[in-house]
C-alpha cells in the first residue's frame, strides 16, 4: 500500500506530470476552477452550469446531440475520404466497395444515418429553443447564428446526397438545384432576371446563372460531383465549425442556458 | 497676435526660426487634420481589396470550358424520320426529341420544365410523362397534368442549305408561353 502511495507521489511530482497538469491535484474549489481555466479542452465547457440547464426535459439535449452528431460525421466522413474518389468513373463503385469490401462497412451506414439524425436533431433543437422562448433578448443574436447553422446543416445533407452518384442522387440534385433557377435577378427563370438585357439579348441564361455557378455546368455532371465533394468535405464543415464556436461562446456570454419559464 | 495654447492644440515640436508659417512636421506624418482623409483612404482601399477579392472568387466559380455535349448537331435527312412519330434517337446523346407531323418538324428539349428531370415518351398513351413528380405533356410539348407551370421548350431547327441535313441548335430555345413557337426558326415547314 505504502509502495503504491510512493509510486503515485512519484508520478504526480514528476516534471512530466507537472508540465501537463499545472495545478496539481484539484482538491480545493480554487484549484478546480484553475484546472478548468488552464486547460484548452476543459475550458470549452463552462465552469458552472445552472441546475435547470442540465434538465433533459428542458433542453432535450438537442443542441448537444446535434453537436455530437456533427463530431460523429466529421470522424466517419474523414475515414470515408480514404476510400472515396469524387469522379464519375469511381464514385458509385467506391461507395459499393465501402459497403462490401472496406473494413467496417458500417462506417458508411454510420455516416449516412448520422446525417439523417443530425438534420432531425437540429430541427428539434430549434423547436425547443422556440417553445422555451429562448430566442428572446439577450439571445436574439444566437438565434440568428442558429438559423445559419440550420441552413448549413441542410446544405451538408444536400451536397452529401449527390456523392453516391446513383440515379436517386442525380435526379434529387437535378430537382433541388433547379430551384436555384428561380433566384431573383440571378437565376435564368427568376423574377427580374428577364429585365437584365443588352438590347434584346438576355444576359442571364442557363449558361451563366446562379445554378450554373453552383453545379459548374448546365446539367448535373462531373463538375457538379467535384464541386459538391469540396463543399461537403471542406468548405461547409469549416464554416459550420466556426459558427458553432461562436454559437457556444454566445450561449455562455448570454448568461448560460436560459432558465425554465 | 498673442497665442493661447488650448489643451488640445498641437504644439510644433521644434519651432524653427524663420520657417514658413506652414507645416514644419515631417512629410507623411499623421496629424489631427489629415487623419480623416487617411482613415477614409484606408477604408476605401480595404473595401476595394475586399470587393476585388469577392469578384475574383465569384468569377472563379464560372467555368470557361464545359465538358458537356455540343449544343448544335446534324440530325440527318428529313426522309430518316417517319411522319407522326416522336423520334428518340438523339435523346441520350443530345437531349432532343425530333417530332415530325404532316406539316412541320420541331425539336423538343428533353428537360422537364418543372424541376429539370427527363420525362419519358409513352407511345401507347401518346404523351410525355415525367418520373419525378408526374408532369405530363402532349406530343406538341404542351403541358396538361402535374406540377409543371409551362410547356416543354423547343430548340432552333433548320435545314443546312449546303447538304440538306437537319441541324438542331439547343443554344436558342423557344418558349410557347412567350408566344415564340410561331418563330420560323422554331420549326421546319414541310
Ligand atoms: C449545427 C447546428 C446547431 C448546434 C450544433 C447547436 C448547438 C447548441 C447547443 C449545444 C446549445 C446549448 C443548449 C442546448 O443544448 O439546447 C445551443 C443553444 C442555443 N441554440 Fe443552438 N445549435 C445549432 C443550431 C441552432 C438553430 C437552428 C437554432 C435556432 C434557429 C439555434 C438557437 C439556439 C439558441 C437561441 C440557444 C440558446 C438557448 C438557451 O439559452 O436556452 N441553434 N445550441
Ligand atoms: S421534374 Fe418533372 S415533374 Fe418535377
Amino acid at each position: 500500500m505504502a509502495d503504491l502511495r510512493a509510486l503515485q507521489d512519484g508520478i504526480v511530482n514528476s516534471q512530466i506530470w507537472k508540465s501537463i497538469f499545472r495545478v496539481g491535484i484539484p482538491n480545493t474549489n480554487r484549484k478546480r476552477v484553475l484546472a478548468v481555466l488552464g486547460s484548452l479542452i476543459l475550458h470549452l465547457h463552462p465552469v458552472k452550469v445552472r441546475r435547470s440547464g442540465t434538465r433533459m426535459s428542458y433542453t432535450w439535449c438537442m443542441g448537444g446531440t446535434t453537436f455530437f452528431l456533427f463530431l460523429v460525421e466529421t470522424v466517419t466522413g474523414l475515414l470515408l475520404m480514404f476510400y472515396y474518389r469524387p469522379t464519375i468513373e469511381y464514385a458509385f463503385t467506391d461507395i459499393m466497395d465501402l459497403r462490401e469490401q472496406a473494413p467496417f462497412g458500417i462506417m458508411r451506414e454510420m455516416h449516412r444515418w448520422g446525417a439523417h439524425a443530425m438534420v432531425i436533431a437540429v430541427w428539434l433543437h430549434m423547436f425547443r429553443v422556440f417553445m422555451t422562448g429562448s430566442y428572446k433578448p439577450p439571445r436574439e443574436f444566437n438565434w440568428n447564428v442558429g438559423v445559419i447553422l440550420l441552413v448549413l446543416t441542410l446544405l451538408l445533407s444536400f451536397t452529401g446526397y449527390l456523392l453516391p452518384w446513383d440515379q436517386l442522387a442525380i435526379w434529387a440534385i437535378t430537382v433541388g438545384s433547379s430551384m436555384a433557377r428561380a433566384t431573383p435577378g440571378a437565376g435564368n427563370e427568376g423574377p427580374m432576371s428577364g429585365l437584365i438585357k443588352l438590347g434584346d439579348i438576355r444576359l442571364i441564361h442557363a449558361g451563366d446563372d446562379a445554378r450554373f455557378a453552383l453545379i459548374g455546368g448546365r446539367s448535373i455532371g462531373p463538375a457538379t460531383l467535384l464541386r459538391f465533394y469540396v463543399l461537403h468535405c471542406v468548405a461547409i464543415p469549416l464554416v459550420a465549425g466556426f459558427l458553432m464556436a461562436i454559437h457556444f461562446w454566445r450561449v455562455r456570454k448570454d448568461g448560460g442556458i436560459s432558465g425554465p419559464l | 497676435m498673442s497665442e493661447e495654447i488650448t489643451p488640445y492644440q498641437v504644439v510644433p515640436k521644434t519651432p524653427l526660426a524663420g520657417s514658413a508659417a506652414g507645416d514644419i512636421r515631417e512629410q507623411g506624418e499623421i496629424t489631427r487634420r489629415n487623419f480623416p482623409f487617411v482613415l477614409t483612404a484606408a477604408w476605401l482601399a480595404l473595401t476595394a481589396a475586399l470587393g476585388g477579392l469577392t469578384s475574383v472568387l465569384g468569377r472563379f466559380m464560372f467555368p470557361n470550358v464545359l465538358f458537356e455535349p455540343v449544343q448544335r448537331f446534324k440530325a440527318g435527312f428529313m426522309s430518316d424520320y417517319a411522319v407522326g412519330e416522336v423520334d428518340e434517337r438523339w435523346k441520350d446523346k443530345f437531349g432532343i426529341w425530333l417530332v415530325r407531323t404532316e406539316e412541320i418538324m420541331y425539336a423538343l428539349i428533353t428537360v422537364c420544365t418543372h424541376l429539370g428531370c427527363t420525362p419519358n415518351w409513352l407511345p401507347t398513351q401518346n404523351k410525355f410523362k415525367c418520373p419525378c413528380h408526374g408532369s405530363g405533356y402532349y406530343k406538341s410539348g404542351i403541358n396538361f397534368e402535374g406540377p409543371t407551370p409551362r410547356p416543354l421548350e423547343r430548340a432552333k431547327i433548320f435545314i443546312d442549305p449546303s447538304d440538306g441535313q437537319i441541324v438542331v441548335d439547343k443554344a436558342k430555345q423557344f418558349h410557347q408561353e412567350r408566344g415564340e413557337w410561331v418563330d420560323p426558326e422554331s420549326f421546319i415547314k414541310l
